[in-house]
């Protein structure tokens, strides 16, 4: 977890209902407070008969429960698990295509390939990985743009983990929704290409944020764009300025071996 | 857009804490840096909650300020420049989100 970790894990809660949830809020900006709030003070106008009952509960508690359930399944298999996010469009798939061609007879590799629909990105790899586990959110989880650690954890039934050593999670292509849920991986990486701009640090503040690694692809193009590689790091930089960044060429080949070298490092 | 999916999660919890009884409103808190779009999880909310047990309860979204501690002078300062997180009194990036960042169901209105 990076620098700017969440904050609201401040309120663990238990799932106890005999539990008592009336202490504190951490950070003193109750309903009282004022701020910013859309409905605040005096609630008694139109409450007349109702209770109010407090609970700050965290409305990722769940999720990230599961998460901490798939972490562990991970951790008593001995593998390491990596959520890797994008764009559309990023060369995410052709990256983790040249990730398990290179560490063929080295590593064995499993993948859970998450999509919206269809099974194209989960064929490609198919031959290559020792293992993929298709997601399709499409499928009886409402079509959703990212995946969440529930969604990981169906799709780790589809996996032997005891015959892996990396799982490789590749994320619905997206640059915000799936920075939201923690779905169980050790360590999170994106890939940005050199074709989407140099603001997209900027627009995407939230995901670039909780990154411990950047892989800035497709540098092959940089010839023929008019992408200023300086201006984005420095962009990442003013958002991220602990992420590991590695400039590849998924085509190429180029900056593949650091890239594989983060992902053999142990997780801090 | 995965207000929808965080709508679930917010009745969820609203099901199981009101223990049967009838909600009539549920209080959430959001971090101003949470990439969370309040009219649209309202519209969503109402959407999902229509025709179920929890039709009719409102949604009310208290939205909380981002308050950043810097590392290097000790200041607290609201940043100005969002996305950049920079302390407001020195202008030094090593801070830490001390709030912005919440997400929770602070409360429920029940019958």
């Amino acid at each position: 977890m990076g620098r700017f970790h969440r904050h609201d894990g401040e309120h663990e809660h238990s799932h106890d209902h005999d539990h008592d949830h009336d202490h504190e809020h951490g950070h003193g900006h109750g309903p009282d407070s004022g701020h910013g709030a859309e409905l605040v003070g005096d609630h008694s106008g139109y409450a007349t008969g109702t209770e109010r009952i407090e609970i700050l509960e965290r409305v990722f508690a769940e999720n990230d429960h599961a998460a901490a359930h798939n972490r562990a399944h991970f951790d008593a298999a001995g593998v390491r698990a990596v959520n890797i996010m994008s764009s559309p469009g990023s060369g995410k798939t052709t990256l983790i295509a040249q990730t398990l061609q290179a560490l063929k007879g080295k590593l064995r590799v499993g993948v859970i390939e998450g999509d919206i629909a269809t099974a194209i990105d989960a064929d490609r790899l198919r031959g290559l990985a020792a293992q993929v586990s298709l997601l399709n959110t499409e499928a009886g989880f409402g079509g959703e743009c990212h995946l969440d650690a529930p969604m990981v954890a169906h799709a780790i039934h589809g996996l032997d983990l005891g015959s892996l050593d990396l799982v490789l999670i590749e994320n619905v292509g997206n640059l915000v929704c799936p920075a939201e849920f923690d779905v169980g991986a050790h360590r999170r990486a994106m890939v940005a290409s050199v074709t989407e701009g140099e603001d997209k640090p900027l627009k995407y503040p939230v995901m670039f944020r909780v990154v411990d690694a950047v892989v800035v692809n497709k540098i092959d193009l940089l010839p023929h764009l008019d992408f200023d590689l300086g201006l984005f790091l420095a962009n990442l930089r003013t958002v991220n300025p602990a992420a590991k960044v590695i400039l590849a060429s998924a085509k190429t080949g180029e900056g593949v071996q650091e890239w594989l070298g983060w992902l053999s490092e142990p997780a801090e | 857009m995965h207000e929808m999916a965080l709508s679930r999660s917010i009745a969820d919890i609203a099901r199981r804490r009101a223990e049967g009884r009838a909600v009539r409103a549920v209080e959430i808190d959001v971090g101003e840096l949470r990439q969370v779009v309040p009219d649209t999880l309202r519209r969503c909310w109402t959407l999902l909650v229509r025709g179920s047990d929890l039709d009719g309860a409102a949604l009310r979204v208290n939205r909380i300020p981002a308050v950043l501690g810097c590392r290097a002078c000790g200041a607290r300062t609201t940043p100005t420049d969002l996305p950049i997180l920079v302390c407001g009194a020195c202008a030094a990036p090593d801070v830490e989100v001390v709030s912005g960042e919440e997400f929770l169901v602070r409360a429920l209105e029940v019958d």
